[in-house]
């Protein structure tokens, strides 16, 4: 089997464009991917998008080809929805796309537009990755669904806000020197706590931010880097997949994320890599809990252990391993569809030695993105490793 | 818009009539289903609700989408029924009073936004 390799990679400004076009956004993100592999628009073989609410934020759906074509590229397109891991499945299927010698070359990625619309719409369109009849109907809304999580985390493990409140404070702290994240400034510890409750035990500062923004990438086969002379030392060497039920009512852990467990265990057994491997993580922090059940599900911490991990600085850019370099969805921002591929752009970088914080993990080698969707009613799972 | 399966549920949670789903197995689910989510059993049969269940988690909700708007703050919560849970909001309890274990019986309330039908949870 050939393997994948990230030939380039591209990101919009992640931050508040209501102005700008869906199409615009994901042009100026193909446009810099394909910049920085250096390889011809003719040579690229299939796009797989990832988007979340085009059809209610600009009344756009069938956007695969509209996206391909604002990306100057005349090539088969396809959407994938799958909430907030709509990248992270569509990178899945050219990872998959490549290996099995369907494409040689494809771009991969995604686009949210979001601050067109009212918080209030904003709400209620992220609120559909929930269970309509049994969950919205009764009230949830996204930040709702992730604060049962963390009542019932703090229930069952115990844990408490200020120990979220680390969590937000250090992605924040990382996104400062990050040129693409929406919010390039530090947030304390007290200023998280002392922020508004927008679904107990959550505050606007365990959330992350209202964001536009795109994210897209180059792969390649190992055979067309090597012919054609491609610069790409990364390699994507695992992928993994897992689903649970939609509504949480249903699941049988309000507590723990089971789906990301599955993806992290075949990601792990398809790079032969383990989690005491993995020295440098993007996770996905929707919520400051997100990062904490995230964790765990990726076999870092066992599970009622990860509460503490920012705080005890386990995680920060100083410790052992260090979470979210780029500043997470928290602080870089999180335009829903984008995501999973901005978080594959981000530790590329990492990894190449190219982002402002890869001097954090100089000699890292192994990196992990961990992309979720809903409530982890899905979960995709990537291992990134530096190839001589 | 009728949804056909949801639409019976409710309106039997609120003549005091609920019920789940049961398969061969005992594994309790909620409607329209044609298979157990668990088990993937055809043959699924309305057994009562259980008159009590306890809070198995909850949260104040202070920012809701535009169809809640008006109820808020309200308290929701995730309420174990034993065969199944069900999510909805909860009433008559003080906020500062709503804890992990709290008993609560489950009825049909109109909510305060639009009218529309809520599953509400009441201390029993
Ligand atoms: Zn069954």
């Amino acid at each position: 089997m050939t393997s994948v390799r990230v030939a380039g990679v591209g990101l919009t400004q992640f931050g508040r464009h209501p102005d700008r076009t869906g199409r615009d956004l994901f042009a100026e993100a193909a446009f810099a991917a394909r910049a920085d592999a250096g390889v011809p628009r003719q040579d690229i073989e299939a796009l797989h998008y990832g988007n979340f609410m085009g059809a209610l934020a600009e009344h756009q759906a069938h956007q695969g080809p509209l996206v391909a074509e604002a990306a100057g590229l005349s090539c088969p397109a396809t959407r994938y929805e799958q909430a907030c891991a709509s990248a992270g499945v569509a990178a899945r299927q050219a990872i998959k796309d490549v290996r099995n010698g369907e494409s040689d070359v494809v771009l991969v990625g995604g686009m949210e537009r979001m601050t067109n619309l009212e918080t209030a719409e904003v709400t209620e369109s992220l609120a559909i990755a929930a269970d309509e009849l049994y969950e919205v109907r009764a009230g949830i809304t996204f930040p709702g669904a992730y604060a049962l999580m963390a009542q019932a985390y703090f229930s069952k493990f115990g844990g408490e806000r200020e120990d979220l409140a680390h969590i937000a404070a250090k992605n924040h702290h990382n996104a400062v020197n990050n040129e693409f994240a929406q919010y390039q400034r530090e947030v304390s510890v007290e200023e998280a706590l002392d922020s508004p409750p927008v679904a107990e035990p959550l505050h606007l500062f365990d959330a992350c931010p209202i964001t536009d923004g795109a994210s897209a990438l180059v792969l390649v086969s190992d055979e067309y880097a090597e012919e054609h002379d491609v610069d790409a030392p990364v390699e994507i060497t695992g992928t993994g997949q897992g689903g649970d039920k939609m509504a949480l009512q249903d699941r049988e852990h309000l507590a723990q994320t089971p789906a990301a467990t599955k993806a992290a265990e075949e990601a792990y057994a398809d790079s032969g890599r383990r989690p005491e491997d993995i020295e440098v993580a993007e996770v996905h922090d929707c919520f400051t809990i997100a990062e904490v059940l995230a964790l765990e599900s990726l076999g870092f911490y066992d599970p009622g252990e990860a509460i503490g991990a920012a705080r005890r600085g386990e995680t920060t850019r100083d410790g052992d391993r260090p979470v979210n370099l780029s500043g997470g969805l928290k602080a870089k921002g999180h335009p829903v569809g984008a995501t999973g591929g901005s978080q594959l752009v981000e530790m590329t970088r990492l990894l190449r030695g190219d982002h402002p914080n890869s001097d954090v993990v100089a000699d890292a080698e192994v990196g992990l993105t961990h992309n979720a969707g809903g409530t982890v009613a899905s979960a995709v799972v990537h291992v990134l490793e530096v190839v001589n | 818009m009728a949804d056909s399966g949801y639409d019976e549920w409710i309106a039997a949670v609120e003549a005091g009539e609920g019920y789940y789903l049961e398969c061969p197995e005992g594994h309790g689910s909620l409607p329209p289903r044609r298979t157990c989510p668990h088990c993937g059993a055809l043959e699924l049969g309305e057994e009562p609700l259980p008159e009590s269940g306890t809070v198995e988690t909850y949260s104040v909700v202070h920012v809701a989408a535009p169809s809640f708007q008006g109820d808020t703050p309200y308290a929701t919560a995730v309420v174990d029924f034993g065969p199944v849970r069900l999510t909805g909001v909860v009433r008559g309890v003080e906020f500062d009073d709503l804890e992990v274990g709290t008993a609560v019986g489950v009825t049909v309330e109109e909510h305060e936004t639009t009218g529309d039908p809520v599953v509400v949870f009441r201390r029993r």
